[in-house]
């Protein structure tokens, strides 16, 4: 599996004029876990969602190649695309919530995922489930099958997000901003889980997150996006060599408990970073 | 400034906040820190009388709090929420927003006092006739810091007011808070699950879980790791592992 991305654009024409959401990306990832960070509105969303297509329908989409696992996603048709989205790349999103069906059980949604891409039997579908919310470390698998979302803590919600997303086997994961409404003690246990997926199945992963620290802690590589544009890539526990002043004005910015700073200091942009 | 003794407060079979005690002097910052459903935000609602049903004794400069709560409480005593989308009407505007409470309150001079409240959370003075969806994340919050002040608060109880903003306007806010509480000598009370934040504005926190205030600690000692319950050794160490990679 290789996603190839090169000279990708995002524009949204408006009323006064068209605004470029993503400019003259490019990112190549193999199998490997590549972190994307940037504040909101920086693009680090749809750049992910463009390598399956999934963008609104308003937004123009170019690019001198985007390529997932060398099919064409630009010119793939919609049936192509389904063999893609789920199945061989799958979107984990940020609020179990509002992405899990309120009136399926978590079981049934699972089994349903499994059943989808695998073409199996009813009961073959349920043991799949079971095994999945194992694979999840749920260690009641038989009360989450049968609980609803909203019986469902956060952190249980997000297990059955990936659990979902596991069963057609991908070979690549998306996920955008997994952890962000979870609590911290939770959020590091799915970042574990997650990480421990990724090396024992050989997936490879894009982790989409606002937040810089977190996302070198945890992946391989790291692309720090500023108004649509990658203005750095670093490699796992690189940030201290961190050279733009917008991924440096980043952390500078950032309160922390190790060493006490009187006064926060507050990022400049410099209208130079656009050009 | 603010005293709370044994705060309990119930809703229905669930006991939300078992038995609080906590004391900020005038001037002061006190953080209150905790995962979701740790009963943080419940202390600051009961406080700030959004919530009548508790028990024990709460204090604000001497005077005993009741249920029932008199008009100059609601003039001293002052919160921002956590998300400016949803703290602002969306078809006022600033100017009517801000306006509101000096109606309330019965205060004149609207437009100087208007226009000085924009100037100190650092709005430019164009925001005052804009709706809210026409600001950013962080001057929408800054609004809700200018509405708060707007009445001459003693307090200001802030529920998470950085956590729906991003990194570089949290310090922003951070920073204008620090400046607003110099300036003013406002007493403050933090709630937050982010730590770091937490320590960086309050010299002085209790941690809570399940109700409980497990711990309260000095942001020195917690920064020194000098902490007593595991829960908060617990979240110190996840603070602290993310800042060393």
């Amino acid at each position: 599996m290789h996603v190839d991305i090169q000279n990708l654009c995002i524009a949204f024409p408006g009323a006064t004029g068209i605004s470029h959401a993503v400019r003259n990306v490019s990112l190549s990832i193999g199998n490997e876990k590549l972190g994307i960070v940037g504040e909101s509105g920086s693009g680090k969303s749809l750049t992910a969602r463009s390598i399956l297509r999934l963008l609104p329908r308003s937004a123009r989409l170019s690019a001198d190649r985007l390529a997932f696992d060398g099919i064409d996603v630009l010119k793939a048709s919609e049936s192509a695309m389904r063999g893609i989205r789920g199945k061989r790349a799958g979107l984990i999103l940020q609020d179990p919530k509002y992405s899990l069906n309120p009136v399926m059980t978590a079981g049934a949604q699972i089994a349903e995922a499994w059943r989808m891409h695998r073409k199996g039997g009813a009961r073959e579908a349920r043991d799949g489930a079971m095994d999945l919310l194992d694979q999840v470390r749920i260690n009641d698998p038989a009360r989450v099958f049968a609980a609803y979302p909203h019986e469902l803590s956060g952190g249980m919600g997000q297990r059955v997000m990936i659990a979902m997303m596991l069963a057609p086997d991908p070979e690549l994961l998306i996920a955008d901003e997994p952890t962000s409404a979870l609590d911290a003690t939770v959020q590091a246990e799915i970042l574990r889980l997650l990480d421990d997926l990724v090396s024992r199945r050989g997936m490879a992963l894009i982790l989409i997150s606002h937040d810089l620290p977190l996302v070198s802690h945890f992946c391989d590589r790291v692309a720090v996006m500023y108004a649509g544009r990658i203005v750095e890539q670093l490699g796992a526990g690189e940030l201290a060599r961190a050279r733009h002043p917008y991924t440096t004005g980043l952390l500078e910015c950032l309160p922390a408990l190790s060493h006490p700073r009187p006064r926060l200091a507050v990022m400049k942009r410099d209208p130079e970073w656009l050009k | 400034m603010i005293d709370i003794k044994d705060l309990h407060v119930r809703f229905g079979a669930v006991h939300a906040v078992r038995g609080i005690s906590l004391q900020v002097p005038r001037g002061g910052s006190f953080g209150i820190v905790g995962e979701s459903g740790s009963g943080k935000s419940t202390v600051l609602r009961a406080l700030s009388g959004l919530n009548p049903d508790w028990t024990g004794s709460m204090a604000i400069n001497g005077q005993s709090l009741g249920r029932v709560r008199g008009k100059d409480f609601f003039r001293r005593v002052q919160m921002v929420f956590q998300d400016p989308y949803g703290s602002l009407h969306p078809r006022q505007t600033v100017d009517r927003a801000l306006s509101e409470p000096l109606i309330v309150h019965g205060m004149d001079d609207h437009e100087t006092r208007i226009l000085r409240a924009l100037a100190e959370v650092a709005l430019p003075p164009a925001t005052r006739f804009r709706f809210p969806h026409q600001l950013s994340g962080g001057q929408r919050q800054r609004v809700a810091i200018a509405r708060a002040l707007m009445a001459e608060p003693d307090v200001l109880l802030l529920d998470e007011p950085t956590s729906a903003l991003d990194v570089s306007v949290q310090a922003e806010v951070l920073n204008l808070l620090a400046d607003l509480q110099d300036r003013r000598g406002l007493t403050y009370i933090l709630v937050s699950h982010n730590l770091a934040v937490v320590a960086h504005l309050c010299p002085r926190l209790g941690v809570m879980q399940g109700g409980l205030m497990v711990e309260q600690i000095s942001a020195s000692d917690l920064r020194a790791g000098r902490t007593a319950h595991p829960h908060t050794t617990a979240l110190r160490r996840l603070s602290v592992e993310l800042e060393e990679a």
